[in-house]
């Protein structure tokens, strides 16, 4: 399988994008490379951005690495790019604005009703409800993949609480000190402006009831949360507290935040705790994480909370295989960006398949994230694919699988030197009353193993800068 | 069936609670075998009490009441007229699609000994209707029915090996069986009269429905071994006891929280509650 390079194409041509980082690599000293990585490493050392490996007895805190050489995409790429995610997102906001209302899409038999109401997911306290400004998926990461010059699928659709973006800012921030002479010779498209843009759409959002100045909070699990460093790292950026469930207390159906000045009145909430978490007087009782009574007070219309509580319905991998259909419907208009070709295991005849060959296909747990519960059958032991060919026996609707896809490579260095690897990019849409936006480029990911697929940081991957060139 | 209930939820706490909350879903609603003629709850100390709907229909309270709190009582009282209509229950609030209720829930998830048991005792039954029945007699059978005074549920499969369990755990046990088998099954939590010819559940109670094609909603109570009569009210519905939980309840302070429940349940000449 010959992947697609952002940088050389299929092996000989180079493309423009990459003109001048491609003299840059040739030219700079491989000393002053490597002292530069270093550097890098050091930086993120120091402030302290670190991630937690679930499972991992060892170290619960890792450094996430990093990769020096950015990934390039050219303004043209990035408009259409721009285009099929604006797309993507105004149809994920309408399918859960129906599937929680009218049920057109279900009437119309665009998706088995069945993927919808048996799915944990859909929550039954969203049913009629009107989100504030009709809303429910306000930060959405939606993770692409390249397999040529011009194909981007879409690998995943995260509407619940997408993580990632302060490592896409920190990237930039180092590469902005350790390189300055790039960006003299590159016209590299901001992203520091994402958090005054995930303010704008927060504010956007405010209950009616709120004031012309909505008070705002992002609410975290607390530190042992893989994704604390983020929470506090945007809570920070975007001028807002950082609170935790016991921080926050609900009267007569309005929430408030304790402060030293007393209670005071919250209007917006940037939640990263999962819907299961967030009240235990609506649904796990057993959270200690969460605020008892908040979805009493969204449920009164007293507060935001975004995302909404029931994304989670539009980002599950079975509903996933029939997004081409739901934007079409939604939108009227073709797809501009493909979804991988995918294998509904419910489907007897797909099972059938998918059983045949698990040694060349991918399989996902239709609710798994983060890679865990995956099997990538071309470099899975005969051990994996037997424990998954049962679970595929016992519970078929749990699980799609994917031909294993030629994900783009992109020049990294590695022990060797510098060598392709595979890499995803997971672009931030924000979408509020004001409309949608999305800074140019996104997170990109890159699994740092030769011939590895899986980009995940807690399965040994890495990460990149990520660069819209401007002219 | 004339049913006056009398119920009273009672909390002392050992150090005054400072906030109280709870979710109260202590409102039964009407159908064609129910007819609330009277209802009254009412907590003894000052607070605000809003009523709501939930996403099944039942009808909700949030109560809120600031500190400091020592003690606190909930108080229903109530009269029912019923009429015994073999279990079905038609001409209610239906506000989700029932394939809502195929789900599994952390409270009625499966294993294999309770698959292969409900595979096994439903496989000589013709109908749904007798796979049913066939299963309620067999859960019934199988399980011992515990007071519910001072335990709490543990969920169908821990339940059902354990082969007794509180009304609540036998309806999740009934549930996860037909759910295994392909029906929409919810939980529904409730008052049965005082009756000798029903050795469970005076006073307070918990049963399963199940909807087959041909008939809407049926309730099933295991623990008694039939299908509701006229001693059964319906006061709420969901996919398992936590989603239908008379009382779910967080608070500030209060540590050293002692409950007391009273319940009465009686058939009635009397028109009127208070009587």
């Amino acid at each position: 399988m010959v992947a697609f390079d952002e940088m050389s194409g299929s092996g000989a041509e180079l493309r423009p994008a990459y003109e001048a980082l491609d003299r840059w690599l040739k030219e700079a000293p491989p000393e002053m490379l490597a002292l530069r990585r270093s550097q890098a490493e050091l930086f993120f050392r120091r402030i302290g951005i670190t991630f937690a490996v679930y499972g991992d007895e060892e170290s619960t805190e890792r450094l996430i690495p990093f990769d020096i050489i950015p990934r390039v995409l050219t303004k043209p790429e990035w408009t259409k790019l721009e285009a099929g995610l604006r797309q993507r997102v105004t149809a994920l906001n309408m399918f859960l604005a129906d599937v929680y209302g009218p049920k057109e899409c279900l009437k119309a038999g665009i998706i088995p009703p069945d993927l919808v109401y048996r799915n944990a997911c859909y929550q039954l306290e969203m049913v009629d409800f009107k989100v504030p400004h009709g809303i429910y998926c306000h930060i959405a990461g939606i993770d692409v993949v390249r397999v040529d010059a011009d194909t981007f699928y879409v690998l995943e659709d995260n509407a619940r609480t997408p993580s990632g973006v302060s490592y896409m800012m920190e990237n930039r921030e180092v590469m902005l000190r350790l390189f300055p002479e790039l960006f003299s010779t590159h016209r590299v498209a901001p992203v520091d402006n994402y958090p005054d843009q995930l303010l704008a759409t927060l504010r956007s959002v405010a209950p009616r009831s709120a004031s012309s100045d909505p008070t705002i909070c992002l609410l975290t699990p607390g530190q042992y949360n893989s994704a604390f460093y983020e929470h506090s790292f945007l809570a920070d950026k975007l001028g807002v507290e950082l609170v935790e469930g016991s921080d926050l207390l609900v009267k007569d159906d309005v929430v408030y935040m304790r402060t030293t000045q007393g209670p005071k009145r919250v209007d917006v909430i940037y939640r990263r705790i999962d819907d299961d978490f967030i009240d235990p007087l609506a649904f796990r009782s057993d959270s200690v994480l969460g605020v008892p009574g908040i979805i009493g007070a969204y449920k009164a219309g007293n507060v935001t909370l975004a995302n909404a509580v029931g994304t989670g319905v539009a980002d599950d991998k079975a509903v996933y295989s029939y997004m081409p259909e739901i934007v079409k419907f939604f939108t009227g208009e073709e797809p501009i960006l493909k979804n991988v070709p995918t294998f509904r295991c419910r489907e007897p005849e797909a099972n059938a398949y998918v059983l045949d060959n698990l040694d060349k296909l991918v399989v996902k747990e239709v609710n798994g994230s983060g890679g865990y519960g995956m099997l990538v059958g071309p470099h899975a032991n005969k051990a994996q694919i037997e424990t998954f060919r049962r679970k595929l026996k016992a519970q078929p609707e749990g699980f799609i699988a994917q031909p294993t896809l030629a994900l783009s490579t992109c020049p990294t260095f590695v022990a060797s030197g510098v060598a392709p690897r595979h890499v995803d990019l997971r672009p931030y849409v924000l979408s509020g009353a004001n409309g949608i936006s999305c800074v140019p480029g996104g997170l990109t990911r890159v699994a740092l193993k030769e011939g590895s697929l899986v980009v995940n940081s807690s399965q040994g991957g890495g990460t990149k800068d990520t660069w819209v060139l401007d002219a | 069936m004339r049913i006056r209930i009398s119920h009273t939820i009672g909390y002392e706490y050992a150090e005054p609670a400072r906030h109280i909350t709870q979710i109260l879903r202590l409102t039964p609603r009407d159908h064609d075998g129910q007819h609330v003629m009277s209802w009254r709850i009412e907590p003894n100390v000052d607070g605000r009490l809003r009523a709501s709907q939930d996403a099944h229909g039942n009808i909700v309270h949030s109560f809120y009441a600031d500190g400091p709190i020592s003690s606190l009582a909930i108080r229903i009282d109530g009269l029912i007229e019923t009429i015994d209509l073999a279990g079905v229950v038609r001409g209610g609030l239906e506000r989700v699609p029932c394939e809502v209720y195929c789900r599994d829930t952390l409270l009625t998830g499966q294993d294999e000994a309770l698959r292969s048991f409900a595979d096994a005792v439903t496989a000589g039954a013709g109908t749904p209707l007798s796979q049913m029945h066939a299963l309620m007699n067999a859960v019934g059978d199988r399980m011992g029915c515990l007071e519910a005074s001072g335990r709490s549920g543990v969920g169908a499969a821990a339940a059902f090996a354990a082969r007794e369990a509180i009304a609540q755990d036998i309806a999740h046990v009934f549930m996860a069986c037909a759910r295994h088998l392909g029906l929409p099954a919810r939980y529904v939590s409730g008052y049965v009269a005082q009756s000798d010819s029903l050795p469970h559940g005076n006073g307070a109670h918990a049963w399963a429905e199940v909807h087959l094609e041909d008939y809407g909603w049926i309730g099933f109570d295991c623990a008694n071994g039939l299908c509701p009569i006229d001693t059964h009210v319906r006061v709420a519905i969901g996919l398992d006891y936590a989603d239908a939980a008379p009382v779910r309840g967080s608070r500030q302070g209060g540590e050293g929280e002692n409950l007391s429940v009273l319940v009465s349940a009686r058939e009635t000449e009397g028109r009127f509650a208070n009587q």
